[in-house]
């Protein structure tokens, strides 16, 4: 009964940082929001016995991807101080 | 007019939704075949005895050749998209001043071994518990993120030689070890590997495909990092 | 109802949370975002229902490892197509078409 308690509150975590990410203004809060979503899809993964998905979830899935995403949005923004200083 | 084909997909994508937590709920059970026993049965033969790898590995080899294929693809699709720009990293003098980057340094320099040695075990243990190359090569990736943001490691602008063969060494082996195998143990089969050698083939591989991913991992993130704002040049 | 199917069911959810925000999300970074949580849906979906009886099945699991290699593949290459696009238009969306033209090709 608890696990399955666990598993509720995990999927609505899941669900709710997947829709924040998607309907937040800020650009940056929304790529924090999915490397928040994917470090959870980490957790998911190891409840459905799969150590192997969760370790390459959270180095790759939120770490790597989060990087990328983190960049371009710096990126970005350097790029529009330039355009309208 | 907009607001209204907004609600429309909103809609639709739910009506979508409902239909699909319908669909998993009233999916009957697999009558006949039982993928996991028939992995268990055949994992003797395989080489290693962890089953997720004996799957990556040798059951489905097949999909991790044409995934490591796909990954380059990627790749050179991301260096064509970067123009040719000089190099444009601050001096490391810089970074050193300010105390905040002074821990971001520390931390780099400590943990990046730490890294490739944790790299190293997963790549060892992934024959007989959680881990394998995939693994191995995300920490290796993660370590040279870590180097590029802390100025360590400068971006990558256009790659020299040496980078260019650790890239496609990986496929490189794995390529060879196939071309081999066909042509010797099991003529006219891609990827059967001899059940008596397949855990030093399945390792071998394992090691070009490490090396190979964390290089392919790494540039995807430092070939990009080190695009430059001002881009007049490639006009 | 087990805890695999919960899962499955939620990476429905996630599916249909990404198609609608790649449909209608006009900023490409956030259909970037989109893209990937209808990805991780995906492979929720896969191992989940792979695994409604109890036991872990490893075949998924190697199809899902598969798949986050290469979905971050493809968010890098998308990453750098937007900064393309980026410096060639000046702006992070798709070229509005002008309403009602009706063409399939540009005169240039």
């Amino acid at each position: 009964m608890s696990s399955l308690i666990l598993d509720l509150l995990l999927v609505i975590a899941l669900l709710w940082s997947a829709l924040r990410s998607l309907m937040t203004r800020d650009l940056f809060r929304a790529v924090v929001l999915f490397i928040v979503f994917g470090l959870l899809m980490a957790l998911v993964w190891a409840r459905l016995h799969a150590p192997d998905i969760a370790l390459a979830e959270a180095a790759i899935g939120a770490g790597l991807t989060g990087a990328l995403l983190l960049d371009t949005v710096g990126y970005l923004r350097k790029k529009q101080q330039e355009s309208f200083p | 007019m907009r607001n209204l084909l907004n609600v429309l997909v909103i809609v639709l994508s739910a009506a979508l939704g409902l239909v699909l937590i319908g669909v998993i709920l009233e999916s009957p059970s697999p009558a006949r075949v039982r993928l996991p026993e028939e992995v268990l049965m055949q994992i003797g033969a395989s080489g290693v005895t962890h089953p997720v790898t004996a799957v990556l590995l040798n059951f489905r080899g097949y999909d991790t050749l044409l995934e490591v294929m796909v990954l380059l693809l990627a790749l050179l699709g991301v260096l064509a998209q970067m123009g040719k720009q000089k190099r444009e990293n601050p001096p490391a003098g810089f970074y050193l001043t300010e105390p905040r980057m002074q821990v971001l340094l520390w931390l780099a320099r400590v943990l990046v071994p730490l890294m490739v040695l944790v790299a190293g075990y997963l790549l060892w243990a992934g024959g007989h518990q959680p881990g394998g190359a995939f693994q191995a090569g995300a920490v290796l990736a993660a370590a040279g993120v870590l180097l590029n943001l802390s100025g360590l490691l400068p971006s990558w602008m256009e790659p020299a030689w040496n980078l260019r063969a650790g890239l496609v060494s990986g496929l490189l082996v794995f390529l060879l070890i196939a071309a081999a195998v066909m042509m010797t143990a099991s003529p006219g089969l891609l990827l059967q590997y001899p059940p008596a050698s397949a855990g030093m083939l399945i390792l071998l591989v394992e090691t070009g495909l490490t090396l190979s991913l964390g290089l392919i991992l790494a540039g995807l993130f430092l070939f990009l990092s080190g695009d430059a704002i001002d881009d007049e040049a490639d006009k | 109802m087990s805890g695999a199917l919960i899962y499955a069911c939620a990476g429905a959810v996630l599916f249909v949370f990404g198609v609608t925000g790649l449909i209608l999300l006009p900023h490409l970074l956030r259909k970037i975002l989109a893209f990937n949580i209808m990805g991780s849906g995906v492979f929720l979906v896969l191992v989940g229902l792979g695994q409604r009886d109890g036991t872990p099945d490893p075949v998924p699991q190697a199809m899902v490892l598969t798949g986050i290699v290469v979905a971050v593949a493809a968010t890098a290459l998308a990453l750098a197509l937007v900064r393309r696009l980026l410096s060639l238009t000046g702006k992070i969306q798709f070229p509005e078409e002008p309403e009602g033209s009706g063409r399939c090709w540009k005169n240039k």
